[in-house]
């Protein structure tokens, strides 16, 4: 068979897996028994192990199949959890990525057999025997429990007044209420259009009355391998659980009578034990388990083991645990952003046409052209959409680096992350991550101090780093931050006057974010130890002239002793923003509405004069003000005495106002290249196209500033 | 410089006029050719670069090329264009005076130009060529495009 066709698929999947494995194998570490995080471990090498096999990589296949002999008997409780097995399962798992880089260089596996991991995972299997007995006793109940209880989930759905009179309704006439749940095949991949084919069948039979998931839900396939009906028939409910099982890809369905009081006690109860609410079902119902034959047994035992695991899972974290996606080529979402790109261009070109000529164009016209407004503006926010991957697939390999980087640094630190589902355009995700790495390097290794020092200040022994996501209007803002100790001023002032990149002069007149900014000058490293995690030459400044190549900016906090943050902003998208039009002498500008506050008329009056530098007074702030016309070499048209148009634009926690001639409106503007021949103007950080055709420059408000 | 290699291979160049001159532009670098029309300029950038132009959706800058050869600027008159260039994927536009027709010089006869670094115009030949009795500078595209002027 060839399987070239499927390698991209099979890299993706793959990396996926193996992100999988390392988060969970983190939460294991952390609580060994938890029995979600095994069976996710298990199923997760498995599913490697069938990927590997089908593309014929034997090495990664037996690596993986003995990572599942491991963990199948972790999950049957013969083998306990220990630091030693997780240390082996990280370096299978660092070996599992060797070979996918090097499949993914050279579509071949490699030929290293990784023998003495492959050792490592048979020794932990063979010394099994000793640990097994004490341990089976003690998880047995826990896993034998939601067996039986989410076996027949039909009981969990609750049942309103109305539903009640009308199985009561239903009984009199001699129709029975049954609950059913079927169980879809884990292997099915048109899990709804079985679930279709299960109610069109038993629509023959009877009435659905309730469904759980509703119907639309299931329709959308917005449920795991089960759900339960609420039905009603006149048939016998062997006929019944015969007719849904000849659908095929369907594992198992199981159900019972529905005996009204009872139900009702079930639902007030909802709280109480799962094992004891079970119980009492079936002392008073009638439930009929149909055993499936002997040969698939097995199968819907997983079955019935693994879902509920995934249920939990899935009750505690509040998220799908598994995303419905369709893989694209980044490349066609270009071509597909490119062509919205055309049609807002032409957009525009129609409302300028339609705005010339006033009168000539009726009513009809006008309102068919917002409507295409709007609908040009969704399009674009939908595609825009699709370009967003959530910031997870990156941040997400952080707490195993920060784990082997406090075992490489001896020094005790937990990563903290939050909002890893902010989301950002594809381009700057896979971009993003090496800057993000940078910086939590540089907080373990600089910031965080050693234990020892930390205790002798007072401060938990365990160092905190922080890694916060969040998205701030058109902007998303990543923070790094530590508690450890801080960027030291004086040092760097000292190390700056050192080797030469201020005066000693010069350093006396500077503030502390000045100096702080040195740190970001090309191989500026101040770390009085330079070890294999940071300092080697790779410095800040390659992490600023990254996130300023994807339009972002760094900022930097700190206080001496007490910690420092690396505030990143992200713009949302590239491709296309909302601009404000301004006029400078007779040239028209698009700034960013991004970056402006508030636009303000300022008479001529109002303006100081401080340090040689016109400034204006605005509630309280004293703002400078910037002249464009005299920063883009143009006439303004404006008359002296006449009130200034003032943009208030904001960098940081930086004001300025920036003083135009005209203010022609908001616009969605696409951004255009210029090219690499007139690459150096710092000012401008592109053009686009207006709607008659002309070409506009953006201004780029933050380098103004 | 494969045209002074090979024998008797012929090259077809775009003709043009700058200050009364004949020049020659290699046709594999030309994309289009268009009128003058308005171009937006660009601040802050060096004189040679007159600003940026639409051109079927792309925003593409626009040399003088009468800059880039050190001759002064002249009033804009109805025969002027604008010829894009391709040079490596990236496209730019370079103005001058006149667009003639297309010309084609045998290879073996196109001389190698005397380089002087008094004259600006010089280094920016690849070669004369003799189309009959005419001859005809041939510009250095990348020599134009270079940062300097």
């Amino acid at each position: 068979m060839d399987v070239s066709q499927y390698l991209d698929i099979f890299i993706d999947e793959t990396r996926e897996h193996i992100q999988n494995l390392n988060t969970q194998i983190l939460i294991l570490e952390q609580e060994p028994d938890n029995m979600d995080t095994i069976n996710e471990i298990f199923r997760a090498a498995h599913s490697l192990k069938g990927m590997a096999g089908t593309m014929g990589y034997k090495r990664m296949q037996t690596l993986t199949h003995d990572m599942e002999n491991v963990f199948s008997e972790v999950r049957n409780n013969n083998i306990r959890v220990t630091a030693e097995i997780i240390d082996v399962i990280f370096q299978c798992i660092d070996a599992l990525e060797d070979y996918l880089i090097y499949i993914q260089e050279t579509a071949d596996e490699g030929t290293d057999d990784n023998a003495p991991l492959i050792k490592a995972l048979n020794d932990i299997l063979s010394s099994k025997d000793g640990i097994v007995e004490p341990v089976i006793e003690e998880v047995q109940p826990s896993v034998s429990t939601p067996d039986t209880s989410f076996a027949e989930k039909w009981r969990e759905i609750p049942l309103n007044e109305q539903e009640c009179s009308l199985i009561a309704e239903a009984s009199s006439q001699n129709i029975i209420a049954y609950g059913i749940t079927v169980f879809v095949q884990e292997t099915c991949i048109l899990k709804a259009a079985r679930a279709f084919l299960v109610f069109k069948t038993l629509e023959e039979l009877g009435e659905i009355l309730i469904s759980a998931p509703s119907a639309q839900a299931i329709e959308d396939e917005q449920f795991e391998f089960e759900f339960s009906l609420i039905f009603l028939s006149e048939h016998p409910l062997e006929k019944i659980i015969e007719a849904i099982k000849n659908v095929s890809e369907i594992a198992d369905a199981i159900g019972g009578k529905i005996d009204l009081e009872n139900v009702e006690v079930a639902k007030d109860e909802d709280e109480i034990d799962i094992e004891q609410e079970v119980e009492e079902a079936e002392s008073i119902t009638t439930p009929v388990i149909q055993n499936t034959p002997v040969q698939t047994s097995a199968e819907t035992a997983k079955d019935n083991v693994s879902t509920p695991a995934r249920n939990q899972g899935k009750k505690q974290a509040g998220k799908p645990v598994v995303n419905r996606t369709v893989r694209v080529d980044i490349e066609k979402l270009d071509v597909l952003m490119n062509l919205v790109s055309e049609l807002i261009i032409s957009k525009n070109s129609l409302v300028s046409a339609a705005a010339s000529e006033v009168g000539a164009i009726n009513l009809a016209f006008n309102e068919q052209i917002e409507y295409l407004e709007s609908v040009t503006t969704n399009l674009h926010e939908s595609v825009m959409k699709v370009r967003m991957v959530p910031i997870e697939s990156v941040v997400s390999k952080f707490p195993r680096m920060i784990r082997d980087l406090s075992k490489t640094l001896d020094k005790k630190m937990e990563l903290y992350m939050s909002g890893e589902e902010t989301e950002l355009d594809r381009t700057v995700v896979d971009e993003i991550g090496d800057p993000l790495m940078h910086l939590l390097r540089n907080s373990a290794d600089h910031g965080l101090e050693t234990a020892e020092v930390r205790l002798q200040r007072g401060k938990p022994e365990v160092g905190s780093i922080f890694l916060d996501a969040y998205q701030d209007g058109n902007n998303v803002v990543i923070e790094v931050s530590d508690d450890g100790n801080g960027i030291d001023v004086e040092a760097v002032k000292a190390k700056a006057v050192e080797r030469g990149i201020i005066s000693s002069e010069q350093s006396e007149n500077m503030t502390d974010k000045e100096i702080i900014d040195l740190l970001f000058l090309p191989s500026f490293s101040t770390a009085k130890k330079v070890s294999d995690v940071s300092g080697r030459g790779v410095g800040l400044d390659v992490v600023k002239s990254k996130i300023e190549a994807l339009s972002g900016e760094i900022e930097t906090r700190t206080t001496l002793g007490k910690g420092s943050t690396f505030i990143i902003r992200l713009p949302l998208t590239l491709a296309i923003i909302q601009a404000l039009m301004v006029v400078v002498g007779n040239e028209k500008y698009a700034i960013s509405l991004g970056s402006i506050q508030t636009i303000e008329n300022i008479p001529v009056s109002e303006i100081k004069t401080v340090q040689g530098k016109e400034v204006i007074h605005l509630r309280g702030v004293v703002i400078p003000l910037i002249r464009l016309n005299t920063i883009l070499d143009v006439e303004s048209t404006s008359k002296p005495d006449e009130d200034l148009v003032v943009l208030i634009a904001k960098k940081g926690d930086r004001l300025a106002g920036l003083v135009v001639d005209e203010l022609i409106g908001q616009m969605e503007i696409v951004i255009k290249s210029m090219g690499k021949f007139v690459g150096k103007c710092k000012l401008i950080s592109g053009a686009t196209i207006l709607g008659d055709g002309e070409v506009a420059l953006i201004l780029d408000a933050n380098a103004l500033i | 410089m494969d045209e002074l290699i090979v024998m008797n291979e012929t090259t077809q160049y775009i003709s043009i006029y700058m200050a009364g001159e004949m020049f020659g532009i290699d046709i594999k670098y030309v994309d289009n050719i268009v009128r003058m029309q308005h171009i937006t300029r660009v601040p802050n950038v060096p004189p040679y670069i007159k600003g940026v132009i639409n051109l079927r959706g792309e925003v593409i800058p626009v040399f003088s090329l009468r800059i880039k050869m050190g001759l002064e600027e002249i009033e804009e008159t109805k025969t002027f264009r604008i010829i894009i260039l391709k040079v490596e994927g990236d496209m730019v536009g370079i103005i001058v005076d006149e667009v003639r027709e297309v010309v084609l010089l045998e290879n073996d006869l196109i001389e190698k130009p005397y380089h002087d670094s008094s004259d600006s115009m010089q280094n920016l030949l690849s070669g004369i060529g003799k189309d009959g009795d005419r001859l005809i500078s041939l510009l250095d595209i990348n020599e134009i495009l270079a940062d300097k002027g």
